[in-house]
């Protein structure tokens, strides 16, 4: 096993990094610019049963080392996906890929991660129960324990490939969101989706958003990405995937001493498109100097004692 | 789309809060006139997406005014200075729907993108026109340019202080065009929509997550599908665009 290899449900990765669903497309605009397969693999655009649009513009405004978003799941359905988009992924990237996917009923969960699930290229499905930016969906499954128990207990009978459950941030306590989806069976958890946050515009005096508020994330959430990451990873015994302002390997290990088993990186894609691959060029030297001589065994670190 | 440094070379103003940025480096991304670059400007989360006025092998121009921080940041940066760039970024204009005499329509800022694109046309042997709209004499920019380029060139201002008096589509109905190429605010967009004859394309403005397509945050629904306005934009055509409200 090399240096940065990890194991992610039972799938081994060559190395933790993994761009996070809705900052890396479906992957063929970066396999422009680098070879994507260097990447542990990446979490493609949410999707959903249907097709969607998504919100009205602007859908983005920028802050203090981050930005908002409130694209509100644009895709184009899970056929076209399957018909198109993972076709055209097949060409550039050798990979089982993560498959993100969001809904509005817990039978539209079911549906799509079914349909996904039969997909050769998906390795795990990530059930995105935190959308800050759809009304009616997404976040409302993320808020309960109950309800995120109910999508997962659902997805998890209908499919064979590992299931993880992305969580929000936006909850009193993730602590016991996490472990009712360990409870109802999910394989792994990952964490955080974006903060809800808003700008106004000094000279409209209006929200920059069209949607007023959206998903705040960029590298100024990364203290409670990491706080949420270090707390669900010491309540849970499945894998946990960190995210949350993560823009170098510094972060990714941080993210790992905190009880990650693999790293995802978001907003950093969207200035730098090379940041993933930038990150895992820089973690071989980044372990030597804190004397780390492979990744797989610095997950939780920071827990003991 | 590459990822360039490029050395500011010149950055003065041309007019009222309006700079001229001359950057020398790697231009080869660059292959259409009505593409844009986004600029990494220190103390900026997100980049900031600018218009390219115009290119050669080793320098890029471009026109930009000062409208908030970033703009106002890239006011004071000094000869010498890098900027990390995405160059070559969006679908720009084609040339090959002009016909022998498009009209080139600019607003404001709006105007830089046209100057690329009425040399490529001259180059080919075409007879641009050129109607540049301002608010006021104060703001009017690079007149001079594209008389020089050998364009036949109208201005406007809103305020009459030089040039017709009134917009850009009040001296639209007089000229005799093929086909017309525009790039202005949303506003003079729809003067232009309800008199322009013909076939036209229009370069849009949107705020920008990444400006290369991943982010589906400037993206924009048409006739002929949803687009982004990073990617398949910011040039669209006449007759795909949908004009909400």
């Amino acid at each position: 096993m090399g240096k940065l290899n990890v194991n992610l449900c039972g799938i081994e990765l060559d190395n933790p990094v993994i761009p996070a669903s809705g900052t890396f497309g479906f992957g063929y605009e970066f396999a422009e610019l680098y070879d994507i397969n260097i990447l542990g693999t990446f979490s493609f655009k949410g999707t959903t049963k249907e097709p969607r649009f998504g919100n009205p513009t602007p859908r983005i405004a920028e802050c203090t080392a981050g930005m908002i978003n409130a694209v509100g799941l644009q895709n184009p359905g899970v056929e076209k996906v399957i018909a198109e988009e993972l076709v055209k992924l097949s060409k550039c990237f050798d990979k089982k890929v993560m498959a993100n996917v969001s809904g509005f009923s817990v039978e539209d969960y079911v549906y799509t991660c079914e349909r996904l699930d039969a997909c050769e290229q998906v390795g795990w499905l990530e059930v995105n129960v935190s959308c800050p930016n759809v009304h009616g969906g997404g976040m409302s499954f993320g808020t309960s324990p109950s309800a995120a128990a109910e999508v997962c207990a659902a997805v998890k009978a209908a499919v064979h490939k590992p299931v993880i459950i992305k969580l929000s941030p936006n909850v009193t306590d993730i602590v016991e969101i996490a472990k009712a989806c360990e409870a109802a069976g999910a394989d792994g958890i990952s964490l955080i989706n974006t903060l809800l946050g808003m700008r106004i515009d000094l000279k409209t005096r209006r929200p920059v958003i069209a949607n007023k508020m959206g998903g705040f994330s960029g590298s100024a959430i990364f203290p409670v990405a990491l706080r949420m990451v270090y707390q669900v990873a010491g309540a849970v015994n499945i894998p946990v995937v960190g995210m949350g302002g993560v823009s170098s390997a510094e972060d990714v290990i941080e993210m790992m001493l905190a009880g990650a088993t693999a790293v995802q990186v978001g907003a950093a894609n969207l200035v730098n498109p090379y940041a993933c691959r930038d990150i895992i060029d820089a973690l071989p030297s980044v372990m030597d100097k804190y004397n780390i001589n492979s990744l797989s065994e610095i997950t939780g670190g920071a827990l003991n004692g | 789309m590459k990822q360039v440094y490029l050395k500011i070379k010149e950055n003065v103003p041309i007019a009222k809060a309006t700079y001229k940025m001359v950057l020398e480096g790697d231009t080869s991304a660059l292959t259409q006139p009505g593409q844009f670059v986004n600029f990494k400007l220190d103390g900026f989360f997100l980049r900031r997406p600018i218009s390219v006025c115009d290119w050669n092998d080793e320098t890029l121009t471009v026109i930009y005014k000062v409208v908030g921080g970033g703009t106002e940041a890239m006011s004071l940066m000094k000869p010498g200075d890098t900027i990390d760039t995405l160059i070559g970024l969006g679908n720009g204009f084609d040339c090959g729907k002009s016909g022998d005499r498009p009209v080139l329509i600019g607003g404001g800022v709006g105007v830089p993108p046209l100057f690329r694109l009425c040399r490529e046309l001259l180059a080919q042997g075409k007879e641009p026109s050129v109607i540049l709209g301002f608010n006021s004499a104060d703001e009017v920019f690079w007149a001079e340019e594209f008389s020089a380029l050998g364009a036949k060139v109208y201005i406007t201002t809103a305020d009459g202080s030089v040039g017709t008096h009134g917009f850009v589509t009040d001296i639209l109905p007089d000229i005799d065009y093929t086909f017309f190429y525009t790039c202005g605010p949303e506003p003079m967009f729809r003067a232009i929509e309800r008199i322009a004859k013909g076939g036209g394309e229009y370069s849009f403005e949107e705020r920008m997550g990444c400006g290369f397509g991943a982010c589906m945050g400037c993206s924009c629904k048409t006739l002929t599908g949803n687009k982004r306005i990073c990617k398949e934009g910011p040039v669209m055509e006449r007759e795909e665009i949908i004009w909400e409200n």
